[in-house]
Order: structure tokens, then C-alpha cells, then sequence
């Protein structure tokens, strides 16, 4: 008893799942549940920002982050909405298929029994026998390629069968695309790294800057390829207004797609990405990293090198980095500060007018002490920790700033060392993905879409005819049924009476 | 011509534009003004119909010297582009495309009543976009400078169109359910509520393959190419992601008995909400957060955002 109780309920609850209702209320809750994702800032989106909002909302966080607020679209229930979208539209699209299949090779139903009740239908009086109309009815239509079969004084036909056919074809591509993204999210990975100009880089783990594989990616998966960026150029308007702006970047590349293969080189630039086996290329970002040289309190090199400044303002280029010398004896060195460009002292305050580098110049503090390197955390090279380092100042106590044009050196204070700027040098972000699936998703929305436009532009339609002799006359009825829900019958219905009657020789010459 | 040249003569072209719909606007009211008293079935008198073409004819030219202002726009800039690099072209485009639409399909699904409608609508955009949205022209940043951004942006332009037209058809059904009684007037002379819901329906089938292939098929392929990704749940997409969700519902409350007519419009009334809450609120609200920010263009707009990534 309990057993058929339960059978009954799955059936039950699986017949709710796949009505067109909870469709249709999923589809809605799937369109609700996105929002958060587009106000919340998202971890896998813009990770600076979730962070942010983190710190700037204390007490709101824990709760957020128990939701899953932070990662919408990869959420339990934002996960659980699309399954059972996925499950009914399964559940929806199988009998759906098995009943077109049926149909496909079903003959058109048999007339109705009062074709004049219909919405549209009409009505005719000739004295043609009533073959000849059946006749002619049958060759009229077959002609407007319906499918057509007459039985008991009456002429069934159906056209427009292939828009179930398109519409099943978008059910099942939805499940394509979904399972397209699906394989690129679990067995992709994307990741970006920054070179300077004369620097390589080859596809391993190590040398990524940051990176996110997919659950099931393996290490094996990455391309074994290897590239050095030998040059950028950039283009900087000198006029109109968007003076200062920059465009054509390329990015030039020697690379390699296996380390003995042989050696290719290829223009990077914004849209056209370099593509190696399924492996893209992209140039998504630029920079300038100058070159600084650390001397010691013994007077020993304890750094030197390009060091990558970020940018902080995209219009002027005024980038911010750090410079970390943990070999400095006695005391380890630190600077900190920005680069400008093209470096002015506007009213006091120096600023950069333009984002080339016209006149580059680096403004900076000086730290000692102990960078906190070894405490074997690992620790970004972008941020100093100066938890356990002294700012240096002058002797007099005020404020020092290593202020260097390319070419120069400044003494530290306190014998610590010296800080020479020795040039400047540009380098490239280029992001590097990897997106299986990527062909499968786009193949489903296409066929997706294809889908559609037969399931919503082919109208499905029904067209009696029945004749009947009455009064010595031959009395024609014809009917025709929309069954798309969306259609008019009502011009083709008069288009078949015309010229099933333009046909009728005698009625012609009566 | 020179560049400067050519955007002046966009701007001024936009201003006669203004003055034409206008115009015609007031042709259109005078002419329902007339019909006000008049029976649904009663024939229309020579005054009114002068009018009524009086109208028609002003928003051909208004169209026509629209399109000149998009051309100019384009030829303004250096190298010459499409016009669609930011807010201000997008809205002088799209209300085109709809305005173009209309004319189009007036004589096929008889949409002389929509006239006041559409020019009224067409006019108050241009003026709120002349007002706030006006740029200068301005090269396109280096993103969006690729075929695919032509293709996608014609294709979300048409598809927005043709949605807000579905969308002011939707209003028409829920205002004249609510009088279905009406024999004289404007509301009388709207189709009845079965034609307005297919017609409806059908302006609404035909947007929604071309926002689809806008939205799903031209966007990815070109946020590929720009943007490394072809799918980023980036604030733009998610809300382009959730128009398209809610019209694939909008279709099937259509074809769900009971949920024709009433629910089916307002369900098409949230669709168009999200469209343009899309275009105008995302841009303002998350305009720094989003990678289609042409809401508050940068000076250089190449995105570097993720180099803050690097930890
Ligand atoms: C990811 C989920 C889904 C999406 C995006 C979607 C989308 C659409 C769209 C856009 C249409 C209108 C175009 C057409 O007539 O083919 C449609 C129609 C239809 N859908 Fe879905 N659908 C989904 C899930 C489902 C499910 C789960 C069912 C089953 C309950 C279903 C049943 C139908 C039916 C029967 C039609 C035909 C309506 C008619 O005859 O006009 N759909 N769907």
C-alpha cells in the first residue's frame, strides 16, 4: 500500500516537473536568480572588488558568503535550478519526441464532423460532381504541399509538421550548449601572466602569474608551448578627443608550439588572439616595468632588474610597484612608489601628462629592516610588508624620496645602499585559455537557433474539404485550422476556395 | 568633408529630426483629437485623414534625416566607423531602427493607430539622449573595433527595437482590457485584444531569434576574440542572459492555455524592463564593473582589469 503511495507520488511529482507550468516558473526563478550575480561583486569575476565589499561590509560578509552570494553561478542553488530545468526539459523533450515520431507518419485526422462550425471556414454551391471537387481538392493541395488523405467524401491534409521537429531540435541544443559550457568549465583553465619585453615564458604551473584550472583539468592538459615577447608597439594619439589614448597594440612574439619545434613568430594583438593547438593567446593588457638596480650598505648589487609597475590610471599610466632586495646586507631594502610616464610637477605635485614614456620618472620610499620573506608564506610582489621595516628619512629627520630619471642614482640615508633607475622597459599581460567545449557550445546555440526559426516561422495548419451532393447541387465546405497558436488562416482559406472554384470549368462557363 | 564638418551636420541633422517628429506628433494628436467622439465603424472625414497622412509623411523625412545623422556620425570619426561606440549613438540608433520598423510594417498589420505612439516615444528618447547622453566623437577603443561588434550590435539594436515595440503592444493589451468596451477613440480604434495579442506575438517570435543570435552567438564569439572569454557572467551578460530567459518564458506562457492575453503581456512587460534596465541601469549603476562600460568611457579602455588580479 505504502509502495504504490510512494510510486504514485514520484509519478505525481514527475508529471508536475515536467509540465509546461514548472517550466515556465523555473525559467522565471532561473531569470531571479541571476540578479545577485550582477550586483553582489563575484570572486570569479572581479576578485579585487568581492574583496572589497568584504572588508567595506563586515557584518553582511559571513552571511553573503554562506549564500554563496560571492559565487552565484557557481552556487548549490543556483546549480539546482538549472538541473531541474535540465531534468524537465529531458523529462519533456522524450514523450515529446515519441509522440512527433508517431505523428510524423500518422495520416491527417479525419474531418470534423461540422467543418462549418470552425472559426474558419466557407461554404459553396456548384454543380460539379462531387469527385471532381474531391479530385481536384486533393491536387490543389498536394500543390501547397499538404499532406493529404481523402476518405468518406472528404479530404483531410496537414502541412507543417517540421515545427515540432524545430522545436524539439531547440530543446535538445539548450542541453548542448549547457553541456558545452559544462566540459569547458570543468576541463578548461585560464590564466594570465605578465611579460616584459625580451622576457618568455613557457606553458607550466610555475609560471603563471594567477590561475584557474577547472575541477577535473589535469596537469597534462597544458600545451607544452613556449614564447618570448621581442617588441611592443603602441600608438599614442596625439590629437582629437581622445588625445592620450592608446591603440594598435601588438605584442610581437617568437613562440614555439613544443620546445624542439621550430620557431614562429606572430603579431599579438586586442582581437586576435594567437591560437595554439586549443590553446588561445591574448593580449589584454600593458604596462611598464623600469629597470632598477639595488646597491647595499657593503656597496654589493643586492637587486637589479625590470620590476613590473601596475598601472592605477589608465589615462596618464602612473603605475605602482614595489622593489624587493632581500640579499641587501646588512640591512634588507625595500622601495615602494609610483612611476610616471611622462612626469610633470604641476603646481607643486607631480603627475603624468600622458601614459608613453616621454620622460619616465620614478618617485619612491625607502625601507629597511626585514621584508618578512622567509618566513615561508608566500607573499605577493606587488604589496611590501613593512610590518618589520623603518621608513628611511633624512637626517634631519623629514621626509626621503628616491627621485630618479633614467640614467640616475640616489644615496640612501644612514649608509643603507643606493637605488639606480636604469631604463624602462614595457611589458604585456597576456591571458592564456584554455576552453574545451567551446565548438560544442557554440554548435548547440546555432542549432539552437535554427531550431527556433522552424519551430516559430513554420505554421502548422489543417485543411478540410468536404463535398456532399444536396438538392442537385454539390455543396463544398472547406475548413482551415491554425495550430500554432499564433497564426491567421483566415487568406489561405480564402486563397484555396478561390482557386478550388477558379478550377470549376462548368460554374465558369454557367 | 572634414570631420568636424560631418559631426556638425549630425548634430544639426538631430535637430531637424526633433522639430519633424514634432511636427508630426502634432499631426498624429490632431488627427485622434478628431476621432475622439467618432464611432469605431463610422468613416473617417477628409480633415482627419490630411492629417493622419500629414503625419505619416513627417515621419518618413524625420526617419530619412535621421539616418543621415547616423551616416554623419560615422563619417565623423577617423577612421570612419559604424556608429555605435557608445550610449548617446546606440539610443539615436536604436530609436531609428524602431521608428523604421514601424513605417515598415504599418501597411502589412494596419498600424496606424500606434503612430502617436511610436513618434512620441521616439522624440522623448532622442531629447533625453541629446540632454545627458551627447558625446563627442571619439575613435573606438581598440576592444571594440572588430566586425563582430558590427553584427552584434545590429542584431541587439534590431532585437531591442523590435522588443519595445512588443513591449508598448503589451501596455495597449493590459490599458484596453481594462476598457474593452470602448466604441469611440483611440482605444476603440486599437485592434481587438485577440489581434493585439498575436500581433504581439509575433513582432515578439521575430526579436527573439535575433537577440538570441545578438546575445548568444555574436557576443561570445566576439568577447572571445576581446576579452579571452566567450562567457563571463560579466554584469552586461548576466542581464542580457536574464531578457532572454524571461522571453523564452514569455513564449511558452504564450503557448501554456491560460496564460495567453493578460499574463503573457505582463510576462513580455518584465522582458522589456530588463532590457532596458540593462542598457541604461547597468551602465550607470555597475558602469565601472562591467567590461561593456561604454556608460563612462576611460581614456584608454583596453582591459587591463585583471592585472589587479595577480596575487
Ligand atoms: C532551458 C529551458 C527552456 C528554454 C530556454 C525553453 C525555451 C523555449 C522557447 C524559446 C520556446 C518558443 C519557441 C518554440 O515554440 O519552440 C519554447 C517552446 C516550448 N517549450 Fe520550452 N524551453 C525550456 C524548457 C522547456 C521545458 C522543460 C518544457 C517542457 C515542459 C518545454 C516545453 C515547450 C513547449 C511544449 C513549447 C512549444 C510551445 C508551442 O507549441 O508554441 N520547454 N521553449
Amino acid at each position: 500500500m505504502g509502495d504504490l503511495n510512494l510510486r504514485e507520488l514520484l509519478r505525481w511529482s514527475w508529471r508536475q516537473l515536467t509540465s509546461m507550468r514548472t517550466a515556465l516558473i523555473l525559467l522565471l526563478l532561473l531569470a531571479l536568480a541571476s540578479i545577485p550575480g550582477s550586483v553582489i561583486p563575484q570572486d570569479n569575476i572581479d576578485a579585487f572588488k568581492a574583496s572589497q565589499w568584504r572588508e567595506d561590509h563586515p557584518d553582511l560578509a559571513p552571511i553573503y558568503e554562506k549564500l554563496g552570494l560571492f559565487s552565484v553561478f557557481d552556487s548549490v542553488w543556483f546549480a539546482a535550478i538549472y538541473l531541474l530545468l535540465a531534468l524537465s526539459l529531458v523529462g519533456c523533450i522524450l514523450p515529446r519526441t515519441r509522440v512527433y515520431w508517431r505523428g510524423l507518419r500518422a495520416a491527417p485526422p479525419k474531418a470534423p464532423r461540422n467543418l462549418t462550425r470552425l472559426p474558419d471556414s466557407a461554404t459553396y454551391r456548384t454543380s460539379e460532381p462531387v469527385d471532381d471537387v474531391l479530385a481536384r481538392a486533393q491536387v490543389l493541395l498536394r500543390k501547397r504541399r499538404f499532406r493529404v488523405l481523402a476518405a468518406e467524401g472528404a479530404v483531410s491534409s496537414e502541412r507543417g509538421y517540421l515545427r515540432e521537429a524545430g522545436n524539439l531540435l531547440f530543446h535538445i541544443s539548450v542541453l548542448i550548449v549547457l553541456a558545452g559550457f559544462g566540459i569547458g568549465s570543468l576541463f578548461g583553465y585560464q590564466g594570465g601572466v605578465i611579460v616584459w619585453k625580451d622576457g618568455g615564458f613557457s606553458n607550466n604551473l610555475t609560471q603563471y602569474d594567477d590561475f584557474v584550472p577547472g575541477s577535473l583539468m589535469q596537469a597534462e592538459d597544458m600545451e607544452p608551448f613556449s614564447f618570448e615577447v621581442t617588441d611592443f608597439d603602441v600608438n599614442w594619439l596625439m590629437s582629437g578627443p581622445r588625445k592620450g589614448m592608446a591603440q594598435k597594440f601588438v605584442a610581437h612574439l617568437d613562440y614555439r608550439e613544443t620546445p624542439d619545434g621550430e620557431e614562429k613568430e606572430y603579431d599579438l594583438k586586442v582581437n586576435h588572439p594567437l591560437s595554439i593547438g586549443g590553446t588561445d593567446l591574448f593580449l589584454i593588457g600593458h604596462g611598464y616595468a623600469p629597470s632598477i638596480t639595488v646597491r647595499d650598505g657593503n656597496g654589493d648589487v643586492a637587486w637589479s632588474g625590470p620590476v613590473i609597475f601596475l598601472p592605477e590610471d589608465q589615462a596618464t599610466f602612473t603605475s605602482f610597484g614595489v622593489v624587493k632586495a632581500p640579499d641587501a646586507r646588512p640591512r634588507q631594502i625595500g622601495l615602494e612608489g609610483l612611476l610616471y610616464p611622462t612626469y610633470a610637477n604641476v603646481d607643486g605635485n607631480p603627475v603624468s601628462l600622458f601614459g608613453d614614456d616621454r620622460n619616465p620618472r620614478i618617485s619612491m620610499l625607502a625601507y629597511v629592516g626585514n621584508l618578512g620573506m622567509d618566513s615561508g608564506d608566500s607573499q605577493s610582489v606587488y604589496v611590501l610588508d613593512k610590518s618589520r621595516m623603518t621608513e628611511l628619512k633624512k637626517n634631519d629627520g623629514s621626509m626621503f624620496r628616491v627621485d630618479l630619471f633614467p640614467g640616475q642614482t640616489k644615496k640612501l640615508p644612514d649608509g643603507a645602499g643606493s637605488v639606480t633607475f636604469e631604463g624602462m622597459r614595457p611589458w604585456v599581460r597576456i591571458q592564456i585559455s584554455k576552453t574545451p567545449g567551446k565548438g560544442v557550445a557554440l554548435g548547440g546555440v546555432i542549432l539552437a537557433l535554427v531550431g527556433l526559426l522552424g519551430s516559430l516561422f513554420i505554421r502548422p495548419r489543417r485543411v478540410w474539404v468536404r463535398a456532399r451532393r444536396e438538392d442537385e447541387e454539390t455543396v463544398v465546405e472547406i475548413a482551415a485550422l491554425d495550430r500554432s497558436g499564433g497564426g491567421e488562416v483566415g487568406t489561405e482559406l480564402a486563397e484555396i476556395v478561390a482557386s478550388l472554384r477558379a478550377g470549376d470549368v462548368r460554374e465558369e462557363k454557367s | 568633408m572634414s570631420n568636424t564638418q560631418w559631426e556638425n551636420l549630425s548634430v544639426q541633422a538631430l535637430a531637424v529630426v526633433a522639430v519633424v517628429y514634432f511636427l508630426a506628433l502634432l499631426a498624429h494628436l490632431v488627427e485622434w483629437a478628431a476621432l475622439r467622439k467618432l464611432p469605431t465603424d463610422a468613416p473617417l472625414d477628409q480633415r482627419t485623414r490630411t492629417f493622419g497622412r500629414f503625419g505619416f509623411l513627417l515621419t518618413v523625412i524625420g526617419a530619412a534625416v535621421q539616418l543621415v545623422a547616423l551616416v554623419g556620425r560615422g563619417m565623423a570619426a577617423d577612421p570612419n566607423r559604424v556608429p555605435w561606440g557608445n550610449m548617446y549613438e546606440f539610443v539615436i540608433t536604436g530609436t531609428f531602427v524602431l521608428v523604421l520598423a514601424y513605417l515598415v510594417l504599418r501597411g502589412r498589420f494596419s498600424l496606424e493607430w500606434l503612430a502617436p505612439i511610436v513618434v512620441g516615444f521616439a522624440l522623448t528618447v532622442l531629447m533625453v539622449a541629446e540632454l545627458t547622453l551627447y558625446e563627442e566623437v571619439v575613435p573606438l577603443t581598440e576592444a571594440l573595433s572588430s566586425p563582430w561588434l558590427v553584427i552584434h550590435v545590429v542584431a541587439a539594436v534590431i532585437a531591442t527595437g523590435a522588443f519595445t515595440l512588443g513591449g508598448i503592444l503589451s501596455v495597449l493589451y493590459l490599458v484596453k482590457e481594462r476598457k474593452p468596451d470602448t466604441t469611440t477613440g483611440f482605444l476603440a480604434r486599437v485592434p481587438e485584444l485577440d489581434a493585439l495579442d498575436r500581433i504581439s506575438y509575433r513582432i515578439h517570435a521575430f526579436a527573439f531569434p535575433v537577440w538570441t543570435f545578438a546575445v548568444l552567438i555574436a557576443g561570445p564569439i566576439w568577447a572571445h576574440y576581446a576579452w579571452s572569454r566567450y562567457w563571463g557572467w560579466d554584469a552586461k551578460e548576466v542581464w542580457a542572459f536574464i531578457t532572454w530567459v524571461v522571453y523564452a518564458a514569455y513564449l511558452h506562457a504564450r503557448a501554456t492555455a491560460g496564460w495567453k492575453g493578460r499574463n503573457a503581456a505582463i510576462v513580455a512587460l518584465v522582458g522589456v524592463g530588463t532590457l532596458w534596465f540593462n542598457f541604461i541601469g547597468i551602465n550607470y549603476f555597475f558602469g565601472g564593473s562591467s567590461q561593456h562600460s561604454y556608460a563612462a568611457p576611460s581614456v584608454v579602455q583596453e582591459p587591463v582589469r585583471s592585472s589587479y588580479d595577480l596575487i
